[in-house]
């Protein structure tokens, strides 16, 4: 349920290590160079305009794009068990087919994507559509991931809507819903990618305490948000993302309080004085 | 009418329930099978990032929409023997009823297709899917879902065009009509007497599209 180093030493090597990212949409370099360092049991909050490039990253980390240059390098969930997987990109040039399809499986197999807009499977109940990809995919026990499925959607609360299809679910219920399916993939690394903007004000709370009891939890995530104040509470570090390039990082706090950069200041102060 | 006239509907009824039994049903349901399976495969090369298996099945599309399902019809029962190559009524009419079918039926699911929105790809890939088993569990059925009152009227058309087999000698409703008709010279009475019969089959369709889009809709806000 949760991952296997509740304790993430100080000297445990990153888990995931990005070096110089890059992805073009055809004339338009979304990515220029990004460079992340997450570890284990860390928060990692990416900040930034709209339009500069987080989700991007994000599907990159998942797989769902190829990017065009740089490296991803993401380790195992058991160190002893799991050996560290790269991909160059630059090797692959930007090609699906240029980069190992087994390397791939690997990334996205580590790495577990909570989407904006939910992406529930609409022609399936709540439990399949959590169980789906611990057993069509991973091809693990069905009675195993059922309970397991069942204890985590208990956890969050909707253990009653075990057979409920997501239209008859609240916006907060089926991220929730969302979240669970992520776990159950037992990944090493959880991404979110502004898991609250499209919930009604009223159900935000619910959503952020959950990811705040999984940071704590020690799940390592990479997490898209423009909540300033979930961010300074429950990320290791911000990054600011701005054209592509991470303009600063650092500790939520400071940065959130001290920017250092000129466009980092104009951004927060955007966020916090909308008008 | 006179009383031999209802006679001789109440005598031909036989005939021509008979003639869609035999003739008119099955023609329809092997050609609809046919086509759609025709129909899946065209609708998938027509989403293929391969350029050539795209413009292949779109040709196809072009074609079989372009051309009257009757001079299809021909061109395999009497054209085809001219090359050596001899098809019998039967087998003629299912291969141009597929063959039409399925240039129908492929732009209905491609259209499908490309109706479900791309997260639900990108949830099944980032579930670990590939993108054969993204199509066949998570789209597919989203997909069927959408297309089942268009194919239905795809459906619906077969059944009445199935009619055109009796221009090969396929022994089915209308021809059983034709028959009866010829025979007894009473042609309006026969012919009113199929066209009832065909109405009615696509009555009990159209109330079996409902019943099938109720079920399939049981996942889905009202
Ligand atoms: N599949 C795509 N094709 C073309 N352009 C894209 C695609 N995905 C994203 N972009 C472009 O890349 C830029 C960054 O997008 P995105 O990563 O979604 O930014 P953010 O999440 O920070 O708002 C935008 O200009 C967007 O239009
Ligand atoms: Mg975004």
């Amino acid at each position: 349920m949760s991952p296997t180093d509740r304790n993430p030493d100080q000297s445990a090597p990153a888990l995931l290590t990005v070096r110089g990212l890059q992805k073009s949409f055809g004339d338009n370099q979304v990515l220029k160079s990004i460079d992340l360092t997450v570890a284990r049991g860390k928060v990692l909050a990416l900040i930034g305009p709209s339009g500069s490039g987080k989700t991007t990253v994000l599907r990159c980390l998942n797989g769902l794009e190829i990017a065009d240059g740089g490296t991803i390098e993401i380790i195992g969930a058991d160190d002893a068990t799991h050996a560290p997987v790269t991909i160059d990109f630059a090797a692959a040039h930007g090609s699906r087919s240029g980069v190992p399809k087994k390397t791939l499986g690997t990334l996205r197999d580590r790495s577990a994507m909570v989407f904006q807009h939910y992406n529930l499977f609409p022609h399936k109940t709540v439990l399949e559509n959590v169980m789906e990809g611990p057993v069509v995919v991973q091809r693990r026990p069905r009675a195993e991931v059922e309970a397991e499925a069942l204890a985590l959607l208990e956890r969050v609360g909707l253990g009653e809507k075990r057979d409920s299809y997501p239209f008859e679910l609240s916006g907060g219920q089926q991220q929730r819903v969302g979240i669970v399916r992520a776990l159950a993939l037992r990944p090493t690394l959880l991404l979110f990618d502004e898991p609250t903007s499209a919930l009604d004000p009223e159900l935000v709370g619910d959503v952020l305490r959950l990811i705040k009891e999984l940071a704590a939890e020690g799940w390592t995530m990479v997490i898209v948000t423009h909540e300033l104040e979930f961010a300074r509470e429950v990320a290791s570090e911000v990054a600011f993302v701005d054209g592509g390039t991470i303009v600063e990082h650092g500790d939520p706090k400071e940065m959130l309080r001290n920017p250092q950069h000129e466009r980092t200041r104009q951004f927060l102060h955007r966020l916090l004085f909308p008008f | 009418m006179t009383e031999s006239t209802w006679q001789l509907l109440l005598d031909s009824l036989w005939p021509l329930i008979h003639g869609a039994i035999t003739g008119t049903i099955p023609l329809a349901l092997a050609s609809f099978a046919i086509g759609l399976v025709l129909a899946l495969g065209l609708a998938l090369m027509r989403l293929s990032r391969r350029r050539w298996l795209s413009s292949i099945a779109q040709v196809y599309i072009s074609i079989v929409r372009g051309t009257p399902l009757l001079v299809q019809l021909f061109v395999i029962f009497y054209g085809l023997p001219s090359l050596g190559v001899v098809i019998d009524p039967w087998p003629s009419a299912i291969i141009a009823f597929s063959i039409n079918v399925g240039g129908y039926a492929a732009e209905v699911i491609r259209a499908a297709i490309l109706s479900v929105p791309k997260g639900q790809w990108e949830a099944a890939y980032m579930i670990g899917m590939s993108h054969r088993r993204a199509l066949t569990r998570i789209i597919l059925p989203q997909a069927a879902r959408v297309s089942v009152p268009p194919l239905s009227n795809t459906f619906i058309s077969l059944v009445k065009d199935t009619s055109l087999a009796s221009l090969i000698l396929v022994t089915e409703l209308f021809r059983e009509a034709q028959q009866v008709a010829a025979f007894s010279q009473q042609f309006m009475a026969l012919y009113l007497e199929a066209a009832l019969l065909y109405w009615l089959i696509c009555l009990v369709l159209s109330s079996g599209q409902g019943v099938l889009e109720k079920r399939l809709d049981r996942y889905v806000a009202h």
